[in-house]
């Protein structure tokens, strides 16, 4: 990776990012992406919730998943952090309780790309929140 | 919380919830006077009198999912046992400004941690908001503006994975340079 020290490296970096990304595509269609939303409540982030946002993100562009990766509060599931929802494109949203980082990529690999319930899920009549 | 930097995080909640739409982040690390200071301001929607003098009551929160607010006495109790204070002043309308000190060279205060991490994940979570991190010390200052930072990347999205990446190493190197 190249050296970013300045808002100058920054300019030089998106630059050349831009020419390899179609990012307007990305943020005009969020119904047709992945939409990850990661509890970051004090409960979650005590958790480990931040390490599992960052493999979240990090995990969906290496593996080109056209993925929205952002945070809610607390969902109520203080006891499973940290959660995470997860609503594939033309389903209702999921949410899976104690996520570590191993369980993260168990996710991603099963249930995102091939739609493969697993464990964790948090079976309660569940109804997404916005906050 | 094993850093501070997870504390400024789940703070820093309070201020999205709080539909705030700028928050400034300020760290002072001041060794003559033995001073680890942070500062967290907002112009949210700030809080009622009465609200304020519960909010670090670890028994009381404004949320409907739990029933206990544990962020704010965490890091009031965690200020205090090693020898600092916490306070907290808000105005309805107006926003709410949190002030931290820690004794610099007290053995038990948490290390900052990966406070690069935590400002490039809330400004992703959050592209609308805009952050203000200034970081003092002795050997120099370091302000990470995101209103500069979005001049710059103009219509690309802080959110962008990459673009993440990229802003986490800008403020390692420059906060690099100034930490001692």
């Amino acid at each position: 990776m190249a050296k970013v020290k300045s808002l100058a490296d920054l300019k030089r970096i998106k630059e050349e990012l831009q020419s390899k990304m179609d990012l307007r595509e990305k943020s005009n269609n969020p119904e047709g992406l992945v939409q990850i939303k990661v509890a970051m409540a004090t409960c979650g982030i005590a958790s480990g919730a931040k390490e599992v946002m960052d493999f979240l993100i990090d995990v969906t562009a290496k593996r080109g998943i056209q993925a929205v990766v952002t945070q809610t509060g607390c969902m109520g599931y203080c006891y499973a952090e940290p959660t995470i929802e997860v609503k594939l494109p033309g389903k209702e949203p999921i949410v899976f309780g104690d996520v570590d980082t191993k369980k993260a990529d168990e996710i991603v690999e099963k249930y995102i790309k091939n739609g493969e319930l697993v464990d964790g899920i948090i079976p309660v009549n569940y109804k997404t929140i916005d906050n | 919380m094993k850093d501070l930097s997870l504390h400024i995080m789940d703070i820093i909640q309070n201020s999205v919830r709080a539909k705030a739409s700028l928050v400034e982040l300020d760290i002072n690390e001041n060794q003559k006077e033995d001073l680890y200071s942070i500062t967290i301001k907002d112009n949210g929607c700030g809080m009622s009198t009465e609200i304020l003098e519960r909010v670090c009551d670890p028994f009381f929160t404004t949320r409907t999912t739990r029933k206990v607010g544990l962020g704010l006495s965490l890091l009031k109790q965690n200020a205090e046992q090693t020898g600092g204070n916490m306070e907290i002043w808000s105005e309805e309308g107006k926003g709410t400004r949190l002030d931290v000190c820690f004794s610099l060279s007290h053995i038990d205060r948490p290390v900052l941690g990966d406070i690069a991490g935590t400002m490039v994940l809330l400004l992703g979570a959050n592209p609308e908001m805009d952050f203000i991190y200034r970081h003092r010390t002795e050997k120099g200052e370091y302000i990470f503006d995101t209103k500069e930072i979005k001049e710059v990347l103009e219509e690309v999205s802080v959110s962008d994975p990459n673009i993440m990446q990229y802003l986490k190493e800008l403020i390692k190197e420059n906060l690099n340079t100034i930490i001692i």
